[in-house]
This record gives structure tokens, sequence and C-alpha cells, in this order.
């Protein structure tokens, strides 16, 4: 079959159309909704399709523009939901058997604010098990597959979201980032992520891993597509008690105007070294040279505390989890096994705990809980603790320097699916470069820059900006983008092989 | 579950150990909602029907503290003469129960919003014990299981449990003494004048009604022994949910025996939690603390610190009313009453009623005699409280007023207050409509004068005889034939009158 050319547009591209009439809400919805049909039972990147709920939406907008009234900047466009955010009357499963079957009755802050934007929800996309992995392997309802290369992973948490865009399945897609999950499944997919700011985007209705680290992203294939949903999602909460109380930073005129001339752009010693993949490496060597040639100052950093981050995360993250994810005891909601009117709710607890978590949650309760312990608690979670704050100066002290720094954003491509499933430190290693910033609650995007030469698969720029300031990501990442595109021709992801 | 220690008798066990006490008190504040979220806090509805996301724990919800709430515990801490934190946290005490939705509960720890501060109390006799604060803490309560089909209402032994969740998140302030020593065989008495002023002093402040019977102030009470002239705490006991004054100070004496009884065996307190027994007074074991339960405290992630800033905490503490103690002493003083029986307008909840009633413009003598007579009698009759009773201060005084003004006698006017309480209306209305009006005219009483004398001609002839004592009779027969609406003082002075007697 032939897939119908508006699936290949970006999301401003058809917020235009939609708007000038050109396109209807409906035709967008219904050719995205074609694509998902035809090949997402090769990807598997949605949990549930919302093919009803999506068309209303559509239609809503179709009759809101004929009425005249004035459309959002995102009205009509297509988007993939992370099944981690509450979504009323859909399941929202987390990836986890734990929910199977629970309806939420309320609807996250963020997908409130979707729907008042009258963006148009296509359905909830796979994760790792409560956002806990970097393959999506994790995920309690199969894996998901690279589109760049089905047997490969599409990153973790969020491989859901950033295998519908690389599948045009959708041309906007939203993630949640802890430890890298909007970030590195860009990367290894040839999208562009964000997180945002620590408390940019409400966390509420947005199941929690690590409450202090969790953060709601947007992704898209173009940087302007991505700055248009940030815009959407991002904004004061007073249902989020962390959620920042500041005007939105200006990041669709940053992306609208991107520029390196005159910035100073730093380099972490301890960003590369003994893991990162050849090809990585020089596709990100490439980039500096890049920003060079685009008018940057390039200046080497020295961040040791960086060294430390990932052990820091697995101390934090799981003592976190393991305190939110109590709640999934089969008393109120989503599984419940084993009651059959002998047990006790403590055994009816204990069942439903171990047929509904799957190992690597289980793995992180446990970690969580023995790092809680009194008698463990100074020389886990405190030091761990004491390495935030030293991550945090030691970001710092680059900002003084630097306006941005860079980065690869994973040290790896897409890695085959089960290569890594049993071996967890291998996992863990994925997010290398990504956790500094979830540890400090500043600002990171990914971005493609191009294709390791070895396995002809997407590599990841990351730039990372001080909290507060997400604008430098879209100016930054704007203007790589633009003089990677001019160099190649044609965005990165044509080069994906067709499904 | 039976008690098997014989115990030691009271003066006995006080013979050979001092008794070391720790309270602590939870108290339910009044916000009108809960404390991390909007739902309401309104007692007795419908099972489930005050919920929301965040107070049933759902997947994804997340708190936001309550101002008021945090206001209201600053208010106790001042009023218990404690610090108050510039910066402090919530934490997550981690423990899995049925009723609390998150299986954890939002609390603070190491970071409480008051510390470092003491309560003096009055016992009966006046002397004053000053019991030293630990700590007030902000935390929420848990939702409510009710066990179905066991005999004790307890876990044990039920076919299953019903969870209701509208208590769940209701603002709490637990208030934690350090250890009382030094009280000695008053021990009891303190603990329960501890409460009872504690109770005051969250009233005075208008954060809570502290109703014990209802749940809005709970108790446990923490008891260890040491042997006299030891410095060095015995092992303790912690007795739950101590649920009325006269069971504090039950349960601490009862613990007294208990242990005395142990420790005088050779044998070993356990550490563990108790059960108070309304019905006897006994405590039973409830579980054995094996080892410290580990709740795995850590700085909640999901709020922001709490910085009351020092502005605000001065003006709240500027803003703080008459504390009680000081204010019954000045009340005792202005009323010209004694120790005792202030302790008594106050164990009868009437120290409120009696100040509007003044203020309504009765004497101080009148007020405290109404609300202390017959309107506390009625009250315990029908098993109110003085301020459940229908009838206002303003009202008691009116009544006051017509028995000074000459209108009413005094058997009247409990008439009078009998018609109000029954609902017949004001004192003026109820006078009206029964007819109650004290006899003045002079003909109408001297026709019932001369008619009780004719009849009693015997008792009439004693008092011509001199023994003007036996006047009483005639005049209760005048007032009966009017049916109590005689002035009965202007009776007697008829009939000394009428026989040419003179009182002096």
């Amino acid at each position: 079959m032939t897939d119908s050319p508006i699936i290949k547009l970006t999301a401003a591209e058809i917020a235009a159309k939609i708007a000038s009439g050109e396109l209807t809400a409906v035709e967008v919805t219904e050719a995205h909704l074609a694509r998902i049909e035809a090949v997402d039972e090769k990807v598997h990147a949605f949990l549930h399709i919302d093919r009803d709920g999506a068309l209303a939406q559509a239609r809503a907008v179709d009759e809101k523009r004929e009425r005249g009234e004035k459309l959002g900047p995102l009205a009509g466009v297509p988007l993939a939901l992370k099944d981690i955010f509450t979504t009323e009357g859909i399941p929202t499963t987390v990836g986890s058997k734990i929910l199977e079957g629970w309806i939420p009755p309320y609807d996250a802050t963020l997908t409130r604010r979707l729907k008042d934007a009258d963006v148009v929800i296509l359905g909830k996309t796979n994760m790792d098990e409560f956002a806990m992995g970097s393959s999506t392997e994790n995920s309690a309802y199969g894996p998901t597959g690279n589109p760049w290369d089905l047997t490969r992973i599409p990153g973790g948490s969020g491989g859901g979201s950033s295998a519908a865009l690389a599948s045009y399945e959708a041309p906007l897609a939203i993630g949640t980032d802890t430890g890298g999950s909007i970030r590195q499944p860009a990367a290894v997919t040839g999208t562009v992520g964000v997180k945002p700011t620590y408390g940019a985007v409400s966390r509420y209705g947005m199941v929690a891993f690590s409450s202090s680290l969790d953060q709601g992203g947007p992704c898209a294939r173009t940087v302007l597509d991505a700055a248009l949903l940030h815009e959407v999602i991002a904004g004061h909460d007073p249902l989020d008690s962390t959620s920042i109380d500041a005007p939105v930073p200006p990041v669709v005129e940053a992306a609208r105007n991107g520029s390196v001339e005159g910035m100073r752009v730093g380099v972490v010693k301890q960003f590369r070294g003994e893991g990162y993949q050849a090809g990585v490496v020089q596709r990100f060597d490439e980039s500096v040279q890049l920003l060079k040639e685009l008018g940057a100052e390039i200046v080497e950093l020295d961040c040791p505390s960086f060294d430390l981050a990932l052990s820091a995360y697995y101390l934090i993250a799981p003592s976190e989890c393991s305190s939110n994810l109590a709640r999934f005891d089969g008393l109120r909601y989503g599984l419940r096994v084993g009651d059959d009117g002998t047990r006790s709710a403590e055994d009816v607890t204990s069942l439903t705990r171990e047929e509904g978590f799957g190992d690597e949650v289980k793995r992180r309760i446990m970690l969580g809980t023995y790092a809680l312990s009194s008698g463990y608690y100074d020389a886990y979670y405190g030091s761990a603790q004491k390495v935030r704050t030293l991550i945090k100066q030691d970001f710092e002290k680059a900002f003084e320097q630097v306006d941005v720094i860079v980065s690869p954003t994973t040290p790896t491509t897409a890695f085959p699916i089960g290569e890594r499933a049993d071996d967890p430190m291998a996992m863990y290693l994925a997010d290398l470069c990504t956790i500094p910033t979830n540890l400090a609650g500043n600002a990171a995007m990914s971005l493609p820059c191009g294709l390791a030469p070895e396995d002809n698969l997407p590599v990841g720029l990351q730039i990372i900006a001080p909290a507060l300031k997400d604008e430098r990501l879209y100016k930054v990442g704007a203007a790589v983008e633009a003089a990677f595109v001019a160099r190649w021709g044609h965005p990165l992801l044509e080069e994906a092989p067709s499904l | 579950m039976t008690v098997t220690t014989d115990l030691v008798s009271y003066e006995d066990a006080l013979a050979s150990y001092d008794p070391v006490m720790g309270l602590e008190v939870h108290v339910e504040l009044g916000t009108r909602t809960k404390m991390f979220c909007g739902c309401s806090t309104e007692l007795g509805a419908e099972p489930n029907s005050q919920t929301c996301p965040t107070c049933l724990g759902l997947p994804g919800s997340l708190p936001v503290v309550n101002a008021v709430g945090v206001e209201s515990a600053i208010k106790i801490g001042l009023a218990l003469h404690c610090e108050i934190a510039e910066w402090c946290r919530f934490a997550r005490k981690n423990y899995f129960y049925p009723d609390m939705p998150k299986n954890f509960q939002t609390s603070q720890y190491d970071e409480p919003i008051a510390f470092n501060g003491y309560l003096d109390v009055q016992l009966e006799d006046g002397e004053v014990f000053r019991v030293e604060i630990e700590r007030a803490h902000m935390e929420e309560d848990t939702g409510k299981s009710t066990h179905v089909g066991g005999a004790t209402g307890r876990i044990h032994g039920a076919s299953h449990s019903l969870l209701d969740y509208n208590r769940a998140g209701i603002p709490l302030i637990e208030i934690v003494t350090k250890p009382i020593v030094g009280a000695g065989d008053r021990a009891p008495e303190v603990a329960k004048a501890y409460v009872a002023e504690l109770r005051e002093l969250i009233r005075a402040l208008g954060v809570s009604e502290a109703r014990m019977e209802m749940g809005q102030m709970r108790c446990d009470v923490n008891l260890s022994l040491m042997p006299k002239g030891s410095e060095t705490f015995g092992t303790r006991s912690e007795t739950k949910n101590v649920n009325s004054l006269r069971s504090v100070e039950r349960a601490v004496r009862f613990e007294v025996q208990r242990h005395a009884a142990v420790l005088g065996d050779g044998g070993t307190i356990v550490q563990e939690t108790r059960h108070f027994h309304e019905d006897d007074g006994t405590t039973t074991s409830g579980r054995v603390k094996e080892e410290a339960e580990d709740y795995r405290y850590f700085p909640e992630p999901d709020l922001v610190p709490v910085a009351p800033s020092r502005e605000w905490v001065e003006e709240l503490r500027a803003a703080l009313p008459e504390l009680p103690r000081v204010r019954r002493n000045r009340l005792r003083e202005e009323w010209g009453i004694s120790e005792h029986d202030m302790q008594s307008i106050l164990n009868a909840g009437a120290i409120d009623p009696i100040v509007a009633t003044i203020e309504a413009g009765a004497d101080p003598v009148s007020a405290r005699k109404w609300w202390m007579g017959e309107l506390a009698r009625n009250a315990n009759e029908s098993g109110r409280s003085l301020d459940e009773l229908p009838i206002t201060p303003e009202q008691v005084a009116r009544v006051t007023a017509l028995v000074v003004d000459g209108s009413l006698n005094d058997k009247l006017a409990r008439q009078v207050i009998e018609g109000v309480l029954a609902g017949e209306g004001d004192p003026d209305a109820v006078v009206e409509k029964r007819g109650l009006k004290v006899v003045s005219d002079e003909g109408a009483l001297g026709v019932a004068v001369d008619e009780a004398i004719a009849g009693n001609a015997a008792i009439a002839d004693k008092i011509r005889g001199g023994k003007v004592a036996a006047v009483g009779a005639l005049v209760g027969a005048v007032m009966k034939a009017t049916r109590g609406q005689a002035d009965a003082a202007r009776v007697k002075e008829l009939i000394l009158e009428k026989l040419g007697v003179s009182e002096g």
C-alpha cells in the first residue's frame, strides 16, 4: 500500500495546513491511524490506540475552524502519549502488569493541556515498566522495535514514543525523562527529544518513578516541532508543588532563530573514554567542529563529580521508587492476585506484587528499600544526595564559563534486542551522559548528528543548558539541525529503511 | 486475651519505682479541607464520598500543602512556647497498611515545624507542673478500617474489612512530650491534666474542637518505671489510643501497677504496643516490637520545604489569644472563687458559657449558678455538653435579669429555663405562654395569706407564741396556693405582719 504524504509532514506544517484549510484534522488523523494500522504490528510503539477519541478530537478541531474560531499552534496535530500519563477513561498501564485494566478517573495536567490545545491524542505508547530501563524491553507488554532496524532497541524507557516518531506513526510524542528516557530513545532513533528544566512540565498525573528526577517533555522529528509542543505542555501547575512558577522560556522564538554565533560551548572531559563507540565519538567530534564553524567558541571543562553520577542515581532513583511504588498493593485498583476468600490482605498484596511487577522493577524496589534502611541511610541515600550537590556545583561552575554544554547523548548506537537484557550494569551505562542533568535538574536536548559509520545507525548529540534557560537548547539545536540538514541534503530520518 | 500478671498496689509500686511518662497526642485540625488536597473534612459523610486522586493515592497524584494547616501548626507551636523552624520538610514514613492509600504517611521526621517548648499544667490543688514539649509536627491522618465478623472488632478473627478514606489526609498535629519525670505518685493526674490543658489550648486557638470522643484528639501513653534513685529509664510500653481524660489517668495507673508487678517478680518489660480497655481500665498486649520498626524515612520529594517567614511567625505570635491557664487564673480572681471551684467549672466545660453570660449582662454569681446547676444537670441527663444545649448565654442572662427586677423568683426562673430548653422560645415568650409571673398583687396575696393562717391555726399560734421559724410552713402553703408565683419574701412579711410578730 502507499502511505499518505501527510505522515511525512512536520507538526508545524500540519498545523499550518489545517489552519489554512488545505487539510482537515480528520484527514490528518485518519492518515496517521492508517499508518499505525499498517506498521505498528511490526514496530509495536503503541499499547493502546484511541481511534474514536482521536477522530472525535479531530472533528472538534475541524468544527472549530468552520465556526471561524482561532486555532492554537498545534490544533489538529496528532500525538503519541507515553503510557505514564493518566488519561480519563483510557487505560494507563505504565508498561506494567500491575496496572492492567486500570482506567484512570482523571486526566494528568499534561493530558489536559494537550486536549485544551486541540492536540489529537492517537493513543498510549509502550515503555519500560514504570520507566525503568533503556530499551523498552522491560515492558510487560513486549518490546518495541527500532524503525531503523526492528531487531534493535528503540531506546528506553520511552521507546514507544521515539519509535512512533521514527516510523511516521505520529509527528509529535510525549516522553518522560528520569535518567535519559526522552533523550536516549531520541538519539538511537534519529529524532529530537527534550528534557526541560525540572519543574517546567507538571508531574500531576504522571505516574511517579523517582519524584525528584522525573520530568515530562516533548519529542518530535524537528527542533521547531519540539519547541511548539514544549510551549503547550510547560507552565505552572498549582497541583504540582514542585512546578516552576515562572513564565515558560521563549522556546519557539529560539527555535525559529537558531544561532550559535558568539556562544561559548563546553565539552566535558568526563563525557568520553572507555565504552564509547568509535562512530559515536566521531560524529560527536564532527558536531563540535560544526559548532566552531558556525561561530561558537569551544571550552574544555572538567566536571569530576560526573563520574559518580551513575552510582548516585542508582541509589536515589530506587529509593524514591521503593516508596512511590508501595501503593501498588492490589487493594484499590489494577491487578489483584489470589483473592479467593481465604487469604489475608497481606498475602494477596504479596502475590499481586510478585506477579504484577517485572524483574527490573523488583530489583529497584529492593535496592531502594535497602538503601533507605536505618543504619544504611547515611551511607547510601545520604551520600548520594551529597554527590548530587557536587554535581549541581560542577554544573554551576561550568555554566559560569559556557552557555551550553555538548556531549554524545548515549555512548553507543541502538543495540540488538536481548543483548543487554540480562546485564543490568551494561544497560545502566546507556544513561551515562544523560543522568547528571537529571540529578542537577537542568535542561537538555538530544538531536540527530549523523549515522555511525560502522553500523549506519543514528547518533545523538546532547545539548545541556542551565536550569530555566531551556530556550538555549532550541537556539543551538535549531542552528545545528539546519547546518546538518543542509550538509546531508535532507533530514536524517529520510535515510531510515521503509517499513 | 486475659491479664495474667497480678497487679501490685499503686502505693506499693510507687514506694519502689519512679514512673517516667511520654505522651503523644494527635490533634485533628479543624481545617475546611484536607492537608494535601481540596477534599472536605466534614464528619459523618457517606464512606469514601470525600476523596480524590490525591487522598486515594491514585497513580500520578501529587500533594499540595494546606496553608491553614501550616498556620495552625505554628500557632500550636507558639502557644506551647516552642521554637518555630525557619525551614523544614515533610518526610515519608513508609509502612504497609490498607487504610493508608499510598502505603506511606506524609509526616515530618527530623525537621519538625515546632520544637523545644513546654506547657504548664495546673493540678486540682493548684500545684503547677511543667511538661516539656519535644516537638509538634504536621502529618496526615489515615483512613478508617472497620473489621467485620470478629468478636472484638479488631482484625483478628474478622471475615472482612471495610475501608473508608474520608479521613485519609485530614491534617494532624502530633505533639510529643519530652520524658516526664518527677511526677511521682501524681503521674496519672499529671497525664490527665496535661491532656486536659492541651485540649483547652487547642480550643482556645480555634484550630480544632479537639473532641476526644469524636477522635479529634487521641493520646498514646508511653510509660516506664525506674527503681527509686535510678536515673536510667526502664523499658517502656506504648498504650495506644487512650481516648478520654479519665482513660489517660487510668491507663497510666494501670501500667504503673503492671510494670511494678512484672519488675517485682524479676521479670522484664517487653517493648510493645498495648491496647487500653475502657470497660475495665486494663491494657493488653498488642503487637510485640521484636525489632524497632524501620519506617525508612526520607524527605518527601513531592513537596517543597516549608519556610515560614519570621514576620509571619511574629504576626501569629502577636495574635495568639490569652492562654487558657492564664485566663482561668484571671477569671478566678475576678469571680473570687477557689481553685477547686474553678476546676469544677473547667471540667464542666462551663467557662465560655459563663463568660458569655456575664458579657450579656448577668452577674457572675448568677451566671455560675445557672450553668453549674440547672444547666449542668440537664446537660448531664441528656448526655450533651453545655454548648450543645438549646439555650444561649444571652437567654440565660435575660432570665437572671428577670429575677433581679423581681419579675421571677428562682423557682419560676427554673421553669423558664426548662421552657427555653424545651424549645418554647425566648425567656420572655416562655413567661408569657406559661403565665409565669411573680404575684405581687397585695390583694390577691392577702387573701391567700388569710386562707393559709386560717387553715393552719396551730402553726399560726406557735408563731404568735414567738416561734418565728415556723413561718416557713405558712409561706409554703401560700406558695402552693399561688402555684409558686408569689414573691416568697413578701409573703413572709405579710404573714408576720398579720400575726403581729416582728422578725427581729
